[in-house]
């Protein structure tokens, strides 16, 4: 067992040893004075923080609004982009609609809709949802509709000639064989979807992680303010562990 | 005996990504009677594969009739079961639901799916893989797959796109002596694409000759191979006969072909 064993830690050990030093420097710097400890407090304080933040409610209530408008945001353009993606693919006159709005609104940084979100929906769920969703719609769309058009022509044909028809094809043939395209253009959203999350809350909301930092901020405490910024860090991380071992049970047919 | 597969003056041009009108085929006349295996032999870019494809219905007929059975074919159908050379299974169905597709709309009992599909996954020796993902499997065993798939709707036709020219040479050997096995058993018409002279003639009851492009069909050869084919056949003096002139027919389109492509 030790021997088989021995491997096995040795991996775990290198792969996260990097992670260990980091949190290491990140405890003696403060401490040694190398950076002011106002600005970065020792890590040990941070974890008290994120102890007290866990305590008094606070981080449970922003992460549930977070969370809430991340899932629906995310949701709603894999809901829309997957099949909109592989329509376009397929029907031409799909694709003449769509393809110059998507081209269009490709290199927009999605963050310069804040604003303009702010007005037309306020401070509420809708604003940061509708964000989350106009900027992982794209790398939805785009995934689905490259992974689609790329299926081998045959493949098409042969569910043809087995009697299929235009949607069969569609939904049951070109789709599933295009899923590891869709599937990687998804986890790009989600990375995104983050980011979206994150920033909007910074600047339009009452509520949620991104709220929590920046008020937190403002109001010198650091400590804690840190110590939510490791959550969002940490629950980034793992969704896309999360979503990184679905994947590869969902594509297990690729051998 | 009846014709069940007419080509009456078939032409067919396609435009290139230049811009330029391609002339394909022209003028091809073909008829295959019923239980017939007949192979289109020619030199690769002959428009052999788009004749198959007129045929499947998958691409649209510009000039000429095509009759199935005496009606125009005018798309895809059950009718006409196809094998592609690369497969073209569904990699993320196991073998047992790829063999089950065709079958899916058709009104039968679960049980009765169940036995047709155990019946076609054991005519092509693969019981035991009913749960393997394609990915798994070899190249031969995949093919194998698709067939079984294609048999399992009991189509009236089978066309065969170059089917055994993604396989090495043995298993392609293997797959022959299979194909015959099931040809025995089901009598089936089929059209068979390949660029390869013996391949044609150990398989063939008649082998159509194609130029090169346009494609048309300069001459059809009936094979006099005389009873059960089996591998001792190809030793004959008739199956040599056959091989040469066949390759003496297709040789020069062939140098062509080779030579334009540079």
């Amino acid at each position: 067992m030790a021997i088989q064993g021995r491997p096995g830690v040795t991996a775990f050990l290198i792969r996260w040893s990097p992670l260990a030093l980091l949190a290491l420097a990140w405890e003696l710097a403060p401490r040694l004075g190398l950076v002011d400890a106002q600005s970065l407090p020792p890590l040990s304080v941070v974890l008290a923080a994120l102890w007290g933040l866990a305590l008094d409610g606070d981080l449970f209530r922003n992460g549930v609004q977070s969370l809430w408008r991340l899932v629906s945001g995310l949701g709603l353009a894999i809901v829309v982009g997957v099949p909109l993606g592989a329509a376009m693919a397929t029907f031409r006159p799909v694709r003449i609609v769509v393809s110059p709005l998507a081209r269009a609104l490709y290199p927009l940084p999605k963050s310069a809709l804040i604003p303009v979100l702010l007005l037309w929906l306020g401070l509420g769920n809708a604003s940061k949802i509708t964000l989350i969703f106009l900027g992982c719609l794209l790398p939805v769309l785009m995934s689905s509709y490259n992974g689609v058009r790329g299926v081998e022509r045959v493949m098409l044909w042969s569910a043809r000639s087995f009697g299929r028809g235009p949607m069969s094809v569609l939904f049951g043939v070109a789709l599933p064989a295009a899923m590891p395209d869709v599937l990687a253009g998804i986890r790009s959203a989600l990375a995104l979807s983050f980011v979206l999350l994150v920033s909007s809350e910074f600047l339009m909301a009452r509520d949620g992680l991104g709220y929590l930092i920046s008020i937190l901020g403002d109001n010198g405490a650091y400590a804690p303010m840190f110590a939510a910024v490791l959550v969002v860090a940490g629950a980034g991380f793992a969704a896309d562990r999360l979503y990184l071992s679905l994947m590869r049970r969902w594509l297990a047919w690729r051998g | 005996m009846t014709d069940q597969i007419i080509f009456d003056a078939v032409g067919h041009a396609y435009r290139t990504s230049g811009g330029t009108q391609m002339q394909a085929l022209r003028d091809v006349n073909l008829a295959v009677a019923e239980g017939e295996f007949v192979s289109l032999l020619g030199p690769s870019g002959c428009g052999k594969s788009t004749l198959l494809y007129l045929l499947g219905g998958f691409v649209p007929l510009q000039s000429g009739r095509i009759l199935m059975e005496g009606k125009p074919v005018t798309g895809p159908g059950p009718d006409r079961g196809v094998v592609f050379q690369n497969f073209a299974l569904f990699p993320w169905k196991t073998v047992r639901e790829n063999v089950a597709y065709g079958l899916e709309r058709m009104k039968m009992g679960r049980a009765e799916r169940a036995e047709i599909v155990r019946e076609f996954i054991a005519m092509v020796h693969l019981s035991g893989f009913e749960d393997s993902f394609p990915s798994q499997l070899s190249g031969g065993m995949r093919q194998r797959v698709a067939i079984a798939r294609t048999l399992a709707v009991r189509p009236k036709v089978l066309l065969m796109d170059e089917p055994f020219g993604a396989l090495d040479a043995q298993t392609r050997e293997i797959m022959h002596e299979e194909l015959l096995a099931i040809m025995a058993r089901t009598k089936m018409t089929t059209l068979f694409v390949t660029h390869d002279v013996r391949e044609a003639v150990y398989l063939s009851d008649r082998v159509a000759v194609m130029s090169q492009r346009p494609g048309t069909i300069k001459e059809v050869v009936t094979m006099v191979l005389g009873g059960v084919r089996s591998p001792s056949v190809m030793k004959s003096p008739e199956f040599g006969a056959h091989v040469e002139y066949l390759w003496g027919q297709v040789k020069s389109d062939a140098v062509r072909a080779v030579e334009a492509r540079g």
